[in-house]
């Protein structure tokens, strides 16, 4: 099917995700992301797939533990409140070193916040949100054919490093329609013989485990996956440039935010200032070098989030602090306007930084 | 002529367990079954947190270990994966019947097809020796050392009782290791908790009603006493559960 059909976001991430070979779902509701369970509930039966309710988001993740440890493609999505449940289980994944594909399609917090877009559990899906020392790959889409896409993208590199990738959405990205072409995938068998899928009485047993308590083999353990996070960082790096051959300032924003910055860019340059943007694609690992190179060439960065400030840090990380980062935000369900945006554009080209 | 042998689903590994601990009786009882049906190579166990935690290191068969109290939503996750394999948790009273309740009551509720083996021994044993959720009323502990008092932290949970009054679950039966009797009886339920699940029947859970002679302060012998005492009173031993049974009585 390569004609572009009009989708929700979420719906798309749902197809996206059974032509990547997933055939486990499990779930429990929330809003604004129900409408990829109820996808999963429609199709999953009908092509010899699992959808399961779970009795909460810890059973849910739990139950995606038990498919990944089995070899198997399997997800679970849900928003903001229900991915700090699911937590526990993104720890012991990461312990484990099993694959997992996880959506967040998230909502103001904290709390039980609202349910209108936002983008303030960047520091929860970047910096961990569990416990102990573990990455998850962050994807941030900012429109419905990267829903499709960058689900399949996470899928196969969930496999190819052992990890669990998250498609860090918001619910401007879940609820909104847009046309989508959604293409046959060649999806890539991954050879998983730490699966417990029975000995067949043909090897030594094989056991999915987090648990090490000698101090000096858990150390190795972390070093090895601090290995493995370095081949990522190294390899899949994905963010997009707008406009940045000759820019003077950078707007770095993602998802939704990139999408109503690039409104704004488009509007400044009218006026005459010369801003780009770097959108990453993905939030871990970080576009680090190309904000580093820009970080030489620009006067000034800006932070466009909803949220109060999260990826701001990463930027100034990533230019070593060479150049200001200003923020120019809305929080709490809201989303800001290309006016503001343009504002913001228009007050670092004056020379103001805050 | 019977030649006494060692399991062959049991890794021929020294076992952590305290000196008269009947966890290693109880996981002699599971491989013994596991044996005995031929279904090792297709079995995948699901360890608990707990004194069990590192059983993963003693059964034959493909292991996970589990989140605290997560090992049904596992399971479930296994069967679900691979149906045609042989899925058990082990677990404890903290990790089933407090922290994993929920996950519990709900694999039980959706009759998933699964073994659960539920050790009963009233005390959390791991983390030396405090409250479970299945001490017995004014029961010493180390977080109840006035003796559990229940207007200030309530009764012990029932899980046998409990679960077997959803109509979802197949088997539910509670027997103890105590003595030889109760051994073999024991092992006559375990081994029909795993056949029920071969004969797609569904969520099949066996209490085993144990002794933690290091947390309670006595001795393996006294232990063992105690427990025909004062646990086998508070949790009589049987069947709670039988949906085969029960239909068959129906029908006669």
């Amino acid at each position: 099917m390569s004609e572009k059909v009009l989708m929700k976001g979420n719906e798309a991430i749902a197809e996206a995700a059974i032509l990547a070979g997933c055939r486990h779902y499990f779930g429990y509701p929330i809003t604004p992301q129900t409408e990829i369970a109820a996808y999963m509930a429609k199709k999953m039966p009908k092509i010899g797939g699992c959808f399961l309710q779970a009795e909460s988001e810890i059973a849910a993740i739990n139950m995606v533990y038990g498919v990944a440890g089995a070899g198997k493609r399997v997800m679970t999505s849900s928003s903001s409140p229900g991915i700090s449940l699911k937590s526990e289980g993104l720890s012991y994944l990461a312990g484990s070193d099993l694959p997992a594909f996880v959506v967040n399609v998230q909502r103001g917090g904290p709390g039980l916040g609202g349910i209108q877009p936002s983008q303030s559990d960047y520091f929860q899906a970047t910096k961990g949100g569990g416990h102990g020392d573990y990455k998850m790959i962050v994807l941030a889409p900012a429109s419905v054919q990267e829903m499709a896409s960058l689900t399949v993208k996470g899928f196969d590199l969930a496999d190819k490093y052992r990890m669990t990738a998250m498609i860090l959405a918001d619910g401007t990205m879940g609820q909104m329609m847009e046309p989508v072409s959604l293409s046959a995938v060649d999806v890539k068998d991954y050879d998983k013989p730490w699966a417990v899928t029975g000995t067949k009485m043909q090897r030594k047993h094989n056991i999915v485990n987090s648990l090490s308590l000698v101090p000096e083999e858990l150390e190795q353990l972390n070093f090895a996956r601090f290995e493995r996070y370095k081949e990522v960082e190294a390899n899949e790096v994905m963010y997009e440039e707008y406009l940045m051959d000759d820019a003077e300032l950078c707007v770095v924003a993602f998802g939704i935010a990139a999408r109503v910055s690039k409104n704004a860019i488009n509007e400044a340059r009218k006026a005459g200032v010369k801003v780009g943007m770097i959108r990453p694609i993905t939030l871990w690992p970080f576009p680090k070098a190309p904000l580093l190179a820009a970080a030489d060439r620009v006067r000034q960065f800006i932070s466009v989030e909803l949220n109060m400030g999260q990826m701001v840090e990463d930027i100034e990380l990533a230019i070593r602090c060479k150049k200001p980062v200003t923020l120019c935000n809305r929080v709490g369900g809201m989303i800001p306007d290309p006016q503001q945006v343009l504002e913001a554009i228009l007050n670092a080209d004056k020379g103001g930084n805050a | 002529m019977v030649v006494f042998e060692k399991p062959k689903s049991l890794c021929d590994v020294p076992l952590h367990y305290c000196p008269g601990c009947t966890h290693g009786i109880i996981h002699r009882l599971v491989a013994e079954a596991i044996d005995e049906l031929g279904i090792e190579g297709r079995t995948v166990g699901v360890a608990p947190v707990g004194c069990a935690v590192m059983a993963y290191n003693y059964f034959n068969c493909d292991m996970v270990e589990a989140a605290h109290g997560r090992a049904p939503a596992v399971a479930t996750g296994i069967k679900r994966a691979d149906p045609e394999n042989i899925v058990f948790s082990y677990q404890g009273d903290g990790d089933l019947a407090s922290i994993g309740t929920a996950e519990t009551v709900h694999a039980a509720t959706r009759n998933e097809n699964i073994t659960v083996i539920f050790v009963n021994n009233a005390i959390y044993g791991m983390t030396g020796g405090q409250m479970a959720p299945t001490t017995l009323p004014g029961q010493v502990t180390q977080t109840s050392p006035y003796g559990r008092d229940v207007k200030h932290c309530g009764y012990p949970v029932k899980i046998s009782e409990m679960l077997s009054q959803l109509d979802g679950p197949e088997y539910i039966e509670r027997v103890a290791v105590n003595n030889v009797k109760n051994v073999r009886a024991a092992k006559k339920a375990i081994k029909k908790a795993f056949q029920n699940q071969i004969d797609g029947k569904g969520f099949s859970l066996i209490e085993v009603i144990s002794s933690c002679p290091t947390n309670w302060g006595l001795s393996p012998e006294k232990a063992l006493k105690w427990l025909e005492e004062n646990m086998i009173p508070y949790y009589p031993l049987g069947v709670y559960k039988d949906r085969t049974a029960e239909k068959e009585a129906a029908a006669q």
